[in-house]
This record gives structure tokens, C-alpha cells and sequence, in this order.
């Protein structure tokens, strides 16, 4: 895995609330079988019309959306499904980290196996986040702050042992095959 | 020997810790049993292929075909193709990769096959004590037996196959004390809609829920599993209910069960997982079931739910309750009771066991389905679909007019083309009414079986007690 440290990008604003995994990816893109490009069928219901055709009023299909790494979302981002096509979508078009209040727990888990950055931030962080679509953010991941452009630094929880992953580019199955003997032990006590 | 009080969530996790967690590193917590299904486990399969690794534990580990699968006869007996190809796919690659992997497969033609949520425990592989994880959010269905079991993502399908063990950080617990009795016509289903409504969508997020009281003490194994299933739509990624008599005459006897001197010595140790009477909880909650009424969802999450007979809310100012109104065509303080609908959707990991069936054949019995309105009824097994027809519920279905499918999630999320029309209605037993669950533009309204066959039958929201007697 690449190695994730410091994120630089003007932001991209949903501002709506419990954005479930539906909306980042719709069931009907699920049927692939090989960790192919989600990138285009994110948030494809609000992206697209009935005929496929980008809607110009969605803030994805602006320009100055392109190239941005960051989200900036209502509380409680990525609600519902387990599904990890979610972060993959979202990885896949570009972005790097979610902002959020509140992130669900099941979306959290897999977007730090994926290179996402899941980052709660407290009301007043959010707020200022909102109502200035495409600031300038910097996410610093080893020193777990967000710096915005008005030179406010903002520390946010991370969970450690994914922060030193994420950090070190480390994948977590290594890991935990490094502890194959202490799983055989506990096998055989648990029989 | 630990000595302090513990919940029941405490107890089935200590057992499971391989190592314990640091500041630095979460614990490695051992999982007891792997359900597999077709849509989260390719990528994992090509993680194992790609690092050369095979399955620590084959026999943990039981894959079945049910979210992208047809619930057509015809194509699920391999007459006719499947017809959403890249399903089909997913299928032939689940089949393969369970054949290359050596892992027990209950595929398309099997007759134990069916949701992964209803034959883990109609099998008896669903076991108090045990960790249960599955590609799937809605496996806090199994916390009904008092298993830990929660949805993991598609990479940690691989940290399972390849070590049968997870990372995991310890959640906090929640209890969610149920008091009283629900009232006659009132099912599970009403019961967890109201308790999503009061503790909202997020109100779970970081917790583990224990459902407890006298109100959950009461209820069928179907109607806890109901319960449980729903937790994850309340955040919460695994719910438990204490083990019980009822638990133990549920699984007494079913293939995968322990039986002989093992069935003795399994529940006597299942006995001893109940929280203990000091034992704290982060946060408790309580709920009282007499007061529950028929409950329906009029928005695009189910925390936005209300009594069937009440309006839709009115919350001037609150611009994302506008917008979910404006996709569900709703207007605030407008009744939902006798609104038209146009689909039916009876079935899912919620509700498409055979007691749900049961409740609303009795509604269907003697009746018709409303003109204009399609009524899908899919099992959710093979197993729950041959006694429907062994006991004359599917015929009561057929002649209402309803569709009888083969088992499968079908209309609860769409993937195999089982969908409901853009601006149509559908009154779904299911767990999601997200904007474009059942289809783009479908609206969802959540409720019990017995509202579902009520609005079948009058073709438009009915208070099922209407019908039941």
C-alpha cells in the first residue's frame, strides 16, 4: 500500500447528512468481480440523470471540483452497507480523506484499509468547512491535524495502530499473519 | 479468572481475544464462523491468489449465492440464463473460487440455500458464544442467539480466509431495556422501527447493543433476530440478545447444532452467558413495547419513521428533511394512512422467515391483491420456501395474486434486477429506505409483514389490525 502522510487539496462540499453507502455507490455497480474502476459510478444517482448525462448543478461535475482530494460531509457519512466499494469508489475518483462529525463505523474501518482518511471533526471545524467549499486543507496524518487555510491547526482522532498502517504504508494482513503461532495456541485451547 | 461483572457482549469477546489490544495495536479477536457471499468476496479470493495463501480454517467458513441471484424459477433451476449477466458472474466465480479454496458451498441448486442471515441459524450453525462475521452488514441478524456478529469489508473477508482472525478495537456498549409487552398485531418489526426512531440512525455509532428486558425475553427467535438484524440502522454494528430457553429449543435438533452429551455440556455453558447483574453498559436506553404501534418509514433513512396512523413530520428550516420529503413525494403534516401505493415487497434478512410469512398470509387468507398493485413475495430460503408450500401458505399468496419467488434479497437492494419502478411506492418488509435502495427513484416505505400485506390487499397504507384478529 502506498504510504499516506500529508494531503493538500481544496475541498469538495456534500453537505447533506446520513449519506449512506447507496448514495456513494448504488447497488447495481456491485456485480463486478476484480477490484475494477469505480471511480465513474460514484454517487451515480445524484451524478447522472435519467439518460446517463452528468447533471451540471452536481458539485462533482464542476470544475472546480476536478482534483480535489478532499470531502467535506454532513454528520454521519457513510451509513448503512459494509460494502467496501464505497471507499474504493471514492478512492478511485480522487479523494484521499472524508471530513465529517460522525462517520459510521463499518465505512470508517474499510476506508482506512484503502488509503481514505476518515476524519471527525468537532461542529465549529465543520461549520467553518461547509460554508467555505474549495478552501485549501492541509490533512497532516503523522501529526494528526488539519490545518485550514485561515491558519487554524485542528487535531483529530485517529485510531493509532491504522494512523502507524496508513503512515508506513503497512497492510494489516502482515500483521496479523505474524501472529499465526499465538492463533494456533489459541485454537487449540479453545478446541 | 476474571471476577469483575461482565456483559454478555464481555463474555463472548474475552473469549475470542488471541492477542490482547495496546495503546498501539487493536486486539486480535478470533472468529468462530465466516459466511461468504458472491458480491464481497471476489477481491478477497484474488488477495489470497496474489500472496499465495490458502484458508487458515475451510470448515469455519460457509459461502451461499443470495444478493445478486435470480429469484425467477426458471432461472434459478438453470433453464433459462440468468439474465442480469454480470450476476451470473459473480456466481460462476463464487463457484469457482469455493472449488478452488475448498470451502463448503450451498450454490444455486442446493436446497439448504438462501439469505446468508436465515440459514446460518436455520442450519445451526448460528450459535450462542460464537463470533460470526460476514461481507454483509446485516450479519448482527446472528446477535440474536448471543453471538457477536457483525459486517466486515471486503479486505477483511481476506484478513479471515487467510488467518481466521480480525483486528479490532473494543466498541462500547449500549443496552437497550425493553419493557413491557408488545400488543396484539404489533410485531419486532414495529418494535425496532420505534426504537431506531427514538435512538436515531447514528445513535448506535462505536456500540455494541444488548437488547434485554421483558419485552425481548418474550419474543420468538425470529422476532429477536428481526430486532437484531435492524441494529446496524442504528449504527450499531453487531446487537445481542442473552441466550435462553427459547434459544435452546430454537437450535435443539438442527443439523449443524451440537447433539448428544455435546447438546449438555454446549448449553450449559451457553447458560452462563447473561450479563451480570452489576455489570455497567457506556449507555442505557429503555423502551417501553406497550406503547408501540404499527410503525411505517415516510423518508430516506429509517430513523424517519412513525406511527402508521400518525403524519409525516414537519421540521421547518431542516433543508435535508425538505430534500428526502421532496424524492419521497411527501408533504409534512401530510396523513400516511390510506395513501396509494404500487408495490408490495415482502421478503429479506428482516422479514422473509417463515413466521413472517405466516403473519401475513393471514392477512392475504380469503383476500385479493388491490388492482395496480404488484406484490412480491420472496422467501428467505429454500428451506422457508418449501414449508410455505408444504403448509399451504404460498397457495394463499398465489391466490391473492402475488408473486411467489425463489429465495434470495430479491427487492431489498435490487442487484438482480427484482426492482421497483422510479416514483413508485413500495411497502417493503426490508431494512433500507435510502434514496435508490429498491431501484433509482423508488420510494421505500419500511414496515412489518402484516402492514406490507395490509396495503397489498387495500392498495394503499392500512393499520394491519384491520386485518388480523
Amino acid at each position: 500500500m502506498e504510504p499516506v502522510t500529508v494531503i493538500r487539496s481544496t475541498t469538495v462540499v456534500l453537505p447533506a447528512t446520513n449519506i449512506d453507502t447507496d448514495q456513494i455507490i448504488p447497488a447495481r455497480y456491485l456485480t463486478m468481480t476484480s477490484r475494477g474502476e469505480l471511480g465513474t459510478a460514484l454517487f451515480a444517482d445524484w451524478r447522472y440523470d435519467a439518460s446517463g448525462q452528468p447533471r451540471p448543478d452536481f458539485v462533482l461535475n464542476q470544475p472546480q471540483a476536478q482534483g480535489s482530494r478532499i470531502l467535506v460531509a454532513g454528520r454521519n457519512f457513510g451509513c448503512g452497507s459494509s460494502r467496501e466499494h464505497a471507499p474504493w469508489a471514492l478512492h478511485d475518483w480522487g479523494f484521499r480523506a472524508v471530513i465529517s462529525t460522525e462517520i459510521a463505523d463499518i465505512f470508517r474501518g474499510n476506508s482506512l484499509k484503502n488509503g481514505l482518511l476518515p476524519i471527525v471533526v468537532g461542529e465549529d471545524t465543520h461549520r467553518w468547512l461547509l460554508a467555505h467549499p474549495g478552501a485549501e486543507v492541509e490533512i497532516d496524518l503523522p501529526g494528526s491535524c488539519i490545518r485550514l487555510s485561515d491558519g487554524t491547526a485542528v487535531p483529530f482522532p485517529i485510531e493509532s495502530f491504522a494512523r502507524h498502517c496508513l503512515v508506513n504504508g503497512i497492510d494489516e494482513l502482515g500483521f496479523l499473519l505474524a501472529h499465526g503461532d499465538a492463533i494456533e495456541r489459541h485454537e487449540r485451547r479453545a478446541g | 479468572m476474571n471476577t469483575l461483572p461482565r456483559t454478555l457482549f464481555d463474555k463472548v469477546w474475552d473469549r475470542h481475544v488471541v492477542v490482547s489490544e495496546t495503546v498501539d495495536s487493536p486486539a486480535v479477536l478470533y472468529v468462530d464462523l465466516h459466511l461468504v457471499h458472491e458480491v464481497t468476496s471476489p477481491q478477497a479470493f484474488d488477495v489470497l491468489r496474489a500472496r499465495g495463501l490458502r484458508l487458515r480454517r475451510p470448515e469455519r467458513t460457509l459461502a451461499t449465492m443470495d444478493h445478486s441471484t435470480p429469484t425467477d424459477p426458471a432461472q434459478v433451476a438453470g433453464r433459462v440464463p440468468i439474465a442480469v449477466e454480470s450476476a451470473a458472474r459473480q456466481v460462476r466465480q463464487l463457484t469457482r473460487n469455493c472449488q478452488e479454496f475448498g470451502l463448503e458451498l450451498l450454490g444455486m441448486e442446493d436446497d439448504r440455500r438462501g439469505i446468508v442471515h436465515i440459514i446460518g441459524p436455520e442450519l445451526g450453525l448460528t450459535q450462542p458464544g460464537r463470533t460470526i462475521v460476514c461481507g454483509d452488514s446485516h450479519t448482527s441478524t446472528h446477535g440474536a442467539f448471543g453471538a457477536l456478529a457483525f459486517g466486515i469489508g471486503t479486505t477483511e473477508v481476506g484478513h479471515v480466509f487467510a488467518t481466521q482472525c480480525l483486528l479490532q478495537r473494543r466498541p462500547r456498549t449500549m443496552a437497550v431495556d425493553v419493557t413491557g409487552r408488545l400488543g396484539p398485531g404489533i410485531t419486532a418489526k414495529d418494535l425496532v422501527l420505534a426504537i431506531i426512531g427514538r435512538v436515531g440512525v447514528n445513535g448506535g455509532t462505536g456500540h455494541v447493543i444488548e437488547y434485554l428486558g421483558s419485552g425481548v425475553e418474550a419474543l420468538s427467535m425470529d422476532e429477536r433476530m428481526t430486532i437484531c438484524n435492524m441494529s446496524i440502522e442504528a449504527g450499531a454494528r453487531a446487537g445481542m440478545v442473552a441466550p435462553d430457553d427459547t434459544t435452546f429449543e430454537y437450535l435443539r435438533g438442527r443439523p449443524r447444532a451440537p447433539a448428544g452429551e455435546s447438546w449438555e455440556r454446549a448449553v450449559a455453558d451457553w447458560r452462563t452467558l447473561r450479563t451480570d447483574p452489576d455489570a455497567t453498559f457506556d449507555r442505557r436506553v429503555s423502551h417501553a413495547a406497550d406503547v408501540v404501534e404499527p410503525m411505517i418509514t415516510y423518508g430516506t433513512h429509517p430513523g424517519m419513521v412513525v406511527p402508521l396512523g400518525g403524519c409525516v413530520p414537519d421540521r421547518p428550516g431542516d433543508a435535508v428533511h425538505a430534500e428526502s420529503l421532496a424524492y419521497m413525494g411527501l408533504q409534512p403534516g401530510e396523513r400516511l394512512r390510506d395513501k396509494a401505493i404500487q408495490a408490495v415487497f415482502i421478503g429479506s434478512c428482516t422479514n422473509a422467515r417463515l413466521s413472517d410469512l405466516e403473519l401475513a398470509a393471514k392477512v392475504f387468507a380469503g383476500r385479493r391483491v388491490a388492482p395496480g398493485v404488484r406484490v412480491l413475495i420472496v422467501p428467505g430460503s429454500q428451506s422457508v420456501k418449501r414449508e410455505a408450500e408444504a403448509r399451504g401458505i404460498a397457495q394463499i399468496f398465489l391466490d391473492a395474486g402475488a408473486e411467489w419467488r425463489e429465495s434470495g434479497c430479491s427487492m431489498c437492494l435490487g442487484m438482480n434486477g427484482d426492482t421497483v419502478e422510479p416514483g413508485q411506492y413500495c411497502v417493503s418488509t426490508s431494512n433500507r429506505n435510502f434514496e435508490g435502495r429498491q431501484g433509482k427513484g423508488a420510494r421505500t416505505l419500511l414496515a412489518s409483514p402484516a402492514a406490507a400485506a395490509a396495503a397489498a390487499v387495500r392498495g394503499c397504507i392500512t393499520d394491519p389490525r384491520e386485518f388480523l384478529h
